[in-house]
């Protein structure tokens, strides 16, 4: 692949991208820490459902949307039908692996790229098993005809239950509902509650349909009962009137990931929901965790004078938001050890906080980023790295963990390495 | 002092590398703006192979004297490599990060003999 600099001489091309080559350091650090005998559940990481889109859209169910979208395809490819925006999380070629893991050569066999593909980082990394969500998909909330929405989440779950799930038991999904449809979104929990390796549902969170719509209520009371949890997965949306105000792609992000969440979190929480829903499971994904301390601060100063306006609550709002699960990328990791682990106690992270790559996306957290935590406790480290999401997802782990693995050598600790003063 | 052969002089030429193994750790060196550079192969974020990455030069602001913005361009002094997981940029003089001067790379000699570039461990 060729890769443009800011002067001729510095243009690069490289050839024979692998996966796991890309992540050696990666496996260095898991063998230096003895990462293989730790269950590591990661809840959030991605695939790139174009790379199998021709696929894809013929299992869409509708056929006027179906023969429109192949036909559109040939000629504008995904865009046929999926959203896009501005952005460029690739940073203009400085995170290589966007362009290159398109090109990665796979040997074929029955299963799509993706499996494999997915299983070479998964090794780098250490990870146990993944909850793999989509990529571009992420952005159909924003889709302005509801029924594509719905027919694409429909066509995508199926493909994926029939086609990846099924294929290894390291892959599992929270699969994706088309909540801007409230009626499509029960029928998706009800036809998928009980497929193989489906652990639960996902919302993106950048849409603009409230969760306290009593349209939702019966999906909420079917997840309950089923005990699946809803996870709400963050996006952005750089055309979102507040959000059209950033010039730069970091602030769209910095910002922009955090918003949705926050203000579907607050709505969950006010209207009282986790009242109508106590044993419903509840995460909150990708906005990182400097937001949570922050939204629990000002609805519980807001809430103890303005008590009338949530009439449901029986307790602080931050004390629900206590009862609910959030995963850890992208960590906010900057120089203050004292606010993440303040943090930390803040969200209970000892039972409710869950280990996310977001591999292969540009602001991914390696484990180390848990496992090197100097205020973290071993048996923390185990629970956020893998035994909560064991808990809340019902994770039979025997394939990987029948007794202990064995041993690996250490390498480098890239934490401790001395650093040379310029 | 143990000094590691790297390449021919003739085969790192401006703006190409190469990578060695010492003692189980990777150590790249780097031709450019006419100086080697060489750097543990690990980043201080979160461990990338940071000397695999792109070589770009620094951006920055164009601001005209009545303080407006006028556009960015390339700065045609500073050189950074950028570690390709995350896209932290390092000086390729200093080894700083770019973004957070608290941070750099490991940074090894080079000596260039008898048409052959060496690193000094
Ligand atoms: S590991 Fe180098 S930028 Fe993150």
């Amino acid at each position: 692949m060729q890769y443009r600099s800011s002067t001729p001489e510095f243009d690069r091309t490289i050839e024979g991208f692998h996966t796991g080559e890309h992540l050696v350091n990666a496996r260095r650090q898991a063998d230096a820490r003895k990462l293989d005998d730790v269950l590591i559940v990661d809840v959030d990481c991605h695939h790139y459902e174009t790379d199998n889109f021709a696929e894809i859209i013929e299992y869409i169910e509708d056929p006027v949307i179906k023969q429109g979208a192949v036909n559109t395809f040939a000629y504008k490819g995904s865009a046929a039908i999926l959203m896009d925006q501005p952005g460029y999380q690739d940073i203009g070629g400085r995170v290589s692996r966007y362009l290159e893991r398109k090109h990665e050569k796979i040997p074929k066999t029955a299963n799509p790229r993706e499996v494999e593909q997915t299983l070479r980082w998964m090794n780098a990394l250490s990870v146990d098993y993944a909850c793999l969500f989509p990529t571009p998909m992420l952005f159909m909330g924003l889709h302005p005809q509801a029924e594509v929405e719905v027919a694409m989440a429909r066509a995508y779950n199926r493909w994926l239950t029939d086609n990846v799930l099924p294929s290894n038991p390291r892959l599992r999904s929270m699969l994706y509902l088309p909540f801007n449809d409230p009626e499509a979104t029960y029928q998706m929990v009800k036809e998928y509650g009980h497929k193989p390796g489906v652990i639960g549902f996902m919302v993106v969170s950048t849409r603009y349909k409230p969760v306290y719509d009593n349209a939702f209520m019966k999906t909420y009371a079917l997840l309950e009962e089923l005990g699946l949890p809803l996870s709400f997965h963050a996006s952005y949306n750089w055309n979102d009137q507040l959000v059209s105000m950033t010039n730069r792609f970091i602030t769209a992000h910095a910002v922009g990931f955090t918003f949705f969440n926050a203000v579907h979190c607050a709505n969950w929480i006010v209207n009282g929901l986790p009242e109508r829903f106590p044993k419903l499971k509840v995460i909150w994904i990708e906005s990182g965790l400097a937001w949570i301390p922050w939204l629990m601060q000002r609805l519980d100063n807001d809430y103890r004078m303005r008590t009338s306006e949530a009439p449901a609550l029986k307790k602080l709002p931050s004390e629900y938001m206590r009862d609910m699960f959030y995963t850890t990328q992208p960590m906010e990791m900057v120089n203050n050890h004292e606010a993440l682990e303040l943090t930390f106690k803040m969200i209970n992270a000892d039972t409710q906080l869950l280990y996310s790559s977001d591999y292969p996306h540009w602001d991914m957290d390696l484990p180390s980023t848990i496992w090197d935590l100097p205020f973290l406790s071993e048996k923390s480290k185990r629970n956020i790295l893998g035994l909560n999401a064991k808990r809340i997802f019902n994770l039979d782990v025997s394939d990987r963990f029948p007794d202990a693995k064995g041993k690996s050598d250490g390498m480098v600790d890239t934490f401790k390495q001395q650093v040379t003063p310029a | 002092m143990t000094e590691i052969f790297v390449a021919r002089s003739a085969d790192l030429p401006e703006g190409a590398r190469n990578t060695v193994e010492y003692e189980g750790r990777q150590i790249g060196v780097v031709r450019a703006k006419d100086k080697l550079h060489a750097f543990l192969n690990i980043c201080p974020h979160q461990g990338g192979p940071v000397c695999d990455g792109l070589l770009i030069h620094r951006v920055e602001e164009i601001i005209a004297p009545d303080k407006t913005y006028q556009g960015m361009r390339f700065s045609e002094t500073d050189l950074h490599i950028v570690c390709p997981w995350h896209g932290w940029e390092f000086n390729i003089e200093t080894g700083k990060c770019a973004g957070d001067g608290k941070h750099g790379l490991k940074r090894f000699k080079t000596v260039e003999r008898d048409g052959a570039v060496y690193v000094v461990v």
